[in-house]
C-alpha cells in the first residue's frame, strides 16, 4: 500500500511540476511580451507616439472586453429567440416557456423568496450586530469572527452546513449540529433537514445569511459611526431616548446605506449558484434561477431556454445594480 | 419595548455622555453582550465544527458527533493524507491534482487581469483623447453585466471558434483539457471592475508629479512603469487580494470551462461533484472542506483591513 501510495505521490509531483511549469511559463511569457512591446513602442516618437500609446495601454482591454462581454451578451439576448440548436427563430417562446411551465414557475417563485426573504434578515441581522458590537469589549474579535465566512466560498461554507444539517437514522447517534439539537430540545424524531421541503429552502437560505451577515455588520458599522453628534444631540435636546431615538433618527440617518446593503445582498442572492448546487443540485424543490439556467445551458443543452433564462436574470439585477452603482458613486462624491 | 424602558433612566442619569454613546448604551449592556456572543458562537461553531470532524479517526465519526471529540480525545492527521493523495475520493491521485489546478487557476487569472487593467486605467485617467470619458463609461456600464449572460457565446468560442456564414473568423482553437478558458474568462469578467477601481485610486494620483516627469522627458511609458505602478501598489493590493479570493472561491466559470477533470478542474468543482457522490465519509469530506478554505482564511487573518477594503469595494461584482 505504502508503496503505490508512494508512486501515486510521485506522479502527483512530477504532474504539478508540469502545471506549475505551464502556469509561471504563461505568466512569464505575458510579462515578457508586455516588457517587450513597451520597450520598442517607448522609443517611438512623434506624432505616432500618443496614438501608440492609447492603442498599448488601451487596446488589449478593449479587445477581450469586446471578445469576454460585449459580443457574448449580445449573442445571449439573440440565442434566447432561437430554438435549442439555434437553428430556427421562437420569437418569445422561450420566455412564454420559462413564465408558464410549472417547474420553472416554482423555480421562479424560490428565487422570488431568496431575494426577499435572505437580504432582508441579513441586513437586519447586520444592523443589529453593528449597533451592539461597538460597546463590547474584544469588539474587533467578534467583528472578525462574524466577517470570516466573507472569506470562505460558497462552496466551503456549503459543506460546512451540509455537515450541521446531516442526519441519522433517529436510533443511531446524531452527527450532524441541527439534529443533535432538535434533538435536546425534545424532538423525538428529527427530518432528514435537506429533504424537508419547503423547510429546505429556508436552511439553504441560512447558508447565505451566514456568510453576508458580517458584510452587512461592517459597512453599516461604519454608517453609524458617521452620523454627525450634534443631530443625535439635538434629537435628545427634544426628548428621544432608546428605542425612539433609534427608529425615528439613527435609521433614517443611515437609510441609504440600509438599502445599498439591501439591494447588494439582494444581487448577490439572485445570482446564488454554488449553495443550491452544492447542498441539493436543484432537487427536491430547492432550484433557483441561476442553477436552472446552468442545467439548462451546459447539462442539457437547451442553449435557447438556458439563454432565455439568463436573460431574465440579466433584466431582474439591472434595476438593483443600476441603483446601486449610483447610489456608491454619489456617496463618494459627497465625501 | 425593553430597549425603551430600560434606556430611560440610564440616559438622563448619564447626560454627559457623547450621543452616539449614549444610543449604544440604551440597550441594556449585559443583554448586549450576550446577544453578540451568542450570535458570534453560531457564526464559528459550524466551521470548528468542520475542523474538529477532519482531525478525528475515521470509524469515531461515523459513529459520534464532533461535539463528544473533547470527552474523548483522539485526533490524527490521516484523513488529510488520505483525502489528498489517495484513491479514496474517486480520483487517482485524491485532491492533491485539484489542489495544484486551483493554484495555478488562480495566480496567472489575479496577475494578467490586473495588469491589464492597470494599464488601461493610467491611459483613461491621464492620457488625454478623443473619447475617452465615452470609452470610460462604457467599461463603467459593463459592470452591470452578469456573468451569466456571456457564458454560452464564450464556450461555443472557445470550442468551436467564431463563424459569420461560412467565413470563419476565428477558429475552433481545440483548448480542452488547458487551463487557458478558465483563465481568459476569468481575465475578460474581471476587468469592468478593476479598470473601474484602479481608475478611481489613479486619477487622483498627485498631478504635479506627472507633469514633473513629462518636463524631465518621460513618456507614458516611463511615468507608468517609474510613477503610476509604485504608487499605486496599495490599491493594487486590495484589489489583488480581492481577484485571487474571487477566484479561487469561485465555482460557475470554473464548471463551465474547466470541466470535471483532474486536468484542470480547481477544488470548488471536485468538492461540488464530491458533495453528491461520497457517500458519508464525513471525516474525508471534511478535511477536503477544509484544505479548500484554508487558504482564503490564512489570507483573511493575515491581511484583515486589505481584505475588508476589497471585498466592500467589489462586492457588486458579477
Amino acid at each position: 500500500m505504502s508503496g503505490t501510495t508512494a508512486v501515486l505521490a510521485d506522479s502527483t509531483w512530477s504532474d504539478a511540476a508540469t502545471k506549475f511549469g505551464n502556469t509561471f511559463g504563461t505568466v512569464a511569457i505575458f510579462l515578457a511580451i508586455l516588457l517587450a512591446v513597451f520597450f520598442a513602442a517607448g522609443r517611438a516618437t512623434g506624432r505616432f507616439y500618443k496614438p501608440l500609446a492609447i492603442t498599448v495601454f488601451l487596446g488589449p482591454v478593449v479587445v477581450l472586453l469586446l471578445i469576454g462581454l460585449v459580443i457574448p451578451a449580445i449573442r445571449t439576448f439573440y440565442l434566447s429567440f432561437k430554438s435549442d440548436d439555434s437553428s430556427r427563430y421562437l420569437g418569445f417562446k422561450n420566455f412564454t416557456w420559462a413564465f408558464t411551465t410549472s417547474s420553472i414557475q416554482d423555480v421562479l417563485i424560490n428565487t422570488l423568496l431568496w431575494i426577499v426573504i435572505a437580504p432582508v434578515v441579513t441586513t437586519l441581522l447586520g444592523l443589529a450586530l453593528a449597533l451592539l458590537v461597538d460597546r463590547l469589549k474584544g469588539q474587533a474579535v467578534y467583528k472578525s469572527l462574524i466577517f470570516m465566512p466573507m472569506a470562505v466560498s460558497f462552496v466551503g461554507a456549503s459543506f460546512i452546513w451540509r455537515f450541521v444539517y446531516e442526519a441519522r437514522d433517529s436510533a443511531q447517534p446524531q452527527v450532524g449540529l441541527l439534529s443533535q439539537i432538535a434533538i435536546l430540545l425534545g424532538f423525538k424524531n428529527p427530518p432528514n433537514w435537506i429533504l424537508e421541503q419547503p423547510l429546505n429552502t429556508f436552511l439553504l437560505m441560512v447558508i447565505m445569511v451566514w456568510v453576508q451577515t458580517g458584510f452587512a455588520m461592517v459597512v453599516l458599522s461604519a454608517a453609524l459611526k458617521a452620523v454627525p453628534e450634534d443631530i443625535i444631540e439635538a434629537a435628545r435636546m427634544d426628548g428621544a431616548h432608546g428605542g425612539r431615538l433609534l427608529f425615528l433618527v439613527t435609521i433614517p440617518m443611515i437609510r441609504n446605506t440600509l438599502i445599498v446593503v439591501l439591494t447588494t445582498v439582494m444581487i448577490t442572492t439572485l445570482k446564488v449558484f454554488d449553495i443550491v448546487r452544492t447542498m441539493t443540485g436543484g432537487n427536491f424543490g430547492t432550484q433557483v434561477l441561476a442553477n436552472e439556467m446552468y442545467s439548462q445551458s451546459f447539462v442539457q443543452f437547451n442553449i435557447g431556454r438556458g439563454s432565455a433564462l439568463a436573460t431574465i436574470l440579466f433584466l431582474a439585477v439591472l434595476p438593483l445594480v443600476i441603483y446601486n452603482i449610483v447610489q456608491l458613486r454619489r456617496e463618494r462624491e459627497t465625501r | 419595548m425593553t430597549v425603551e424602558t430600560t434606556a430611560a433612566p440610564e440616559a438622563s442619569t448619564q447626560p454627559q455622555l457623547p450621543p452616539v454613546k449614549a444610543i449604544r448604551r440604551s440597550f441594556s449592556r449585559p443583554i448586549a453582550s450576550l446577544v453578540v456572543i451568542v450570535i458570534t458562537a453560531l457564526w464559528t461553531l459550524p466551521t470548528f465544527g468542520l475542523l474538529v470532524t477532519s482531525v478525528r479517526p475515521a470509524q469515531q465519526v461515523a459513529t459520534t458527533g464532533w461535539w463528544t471529540a473533547f470527552t474523548h480525545p483522539s485526533f490524527t492527521l490521516d484523513n488529510y493524507n488520505t483525502v489528498l493523495f489517495q484513491n479514496s475520493t474517486g480520483s487517482s491521485a485524491g485532491l492533491m491534482p485539484f489542489l495544484i489546478n486551483s493554484l495555478a487557476i488562480t495566480i496567472p487569472a489575479t496577475i494578467i487581469p490586473l495588469t491589464l487593467a492597470t494599464m488601461a486605467a493610467y491611459a483613461l485617467a491621464w492620457v488625454r483623447f478623443r473619447g475617452s470619458d465615452t470609452l470610460f463609461f462604457i467599461i463603467f456600464a459593463l459592470q452591470i453585466v452578469p456573468i451569466q449572460m456571456a457564458l454560452i457565446p464564450l464556450l461555443q468560442l472557445f470550442s468551436g471558434g467564431a463563424h459569420i456564414g461560412s467565413t470563419t473568423i476565428i477558429p475552433g482553437l481545440n483548448l480542452g483539457g488547458t487551463y487557458f478558458p478558465v483563465w481568459a474568462a476569468h481575465t475578460m469578467f474581471a476587468l469592468p471592475l478593476a479598470i473601474f477601481l484602479l481608475h478611481n485610486f489613479i486619477a487622483q494620483l498627485p498631478k504635479d508629479v506627472m507633469e514633473a516627469a513629462a518636463v524631465d522627458g518621460a513618456g507614458h511609458f516611463k511615468v507608468f512603469r517609474t510613477i503610476v505602478v509604485p504608487l499605486s501598489t496599495p490599491a493594487i493590493a486590495s484589489f489583488a487580494i480581492f481577484q485571487f479570493l474571487w477566484v479561487w472561491n469561485d465555482l460557475l466559470v470554473a464548471l463551465t470551462f474547466a470541466g470535471g477533470t483532474a486536468d484542470v478542474a480547481p477544488m470548488t468543482v471536485r468538492l461540488s461533484q464530491l458533495a453528491g457522490s461520497f457517500g458519508r465519509s464525513w471525516e474525508l469530506l471534511t478535511a477536503g472542506a477544509f484544505i479548500s478554505i484554508l487558504v482564503p482564511l490564512i489570507v483573511f487573518f493575515s491581511l484583515q483591513r486589505y481584505f475588508v477594503r476589497g471585498l466592500l469595494a467589489g462586492s457588486v461584482k458579477g
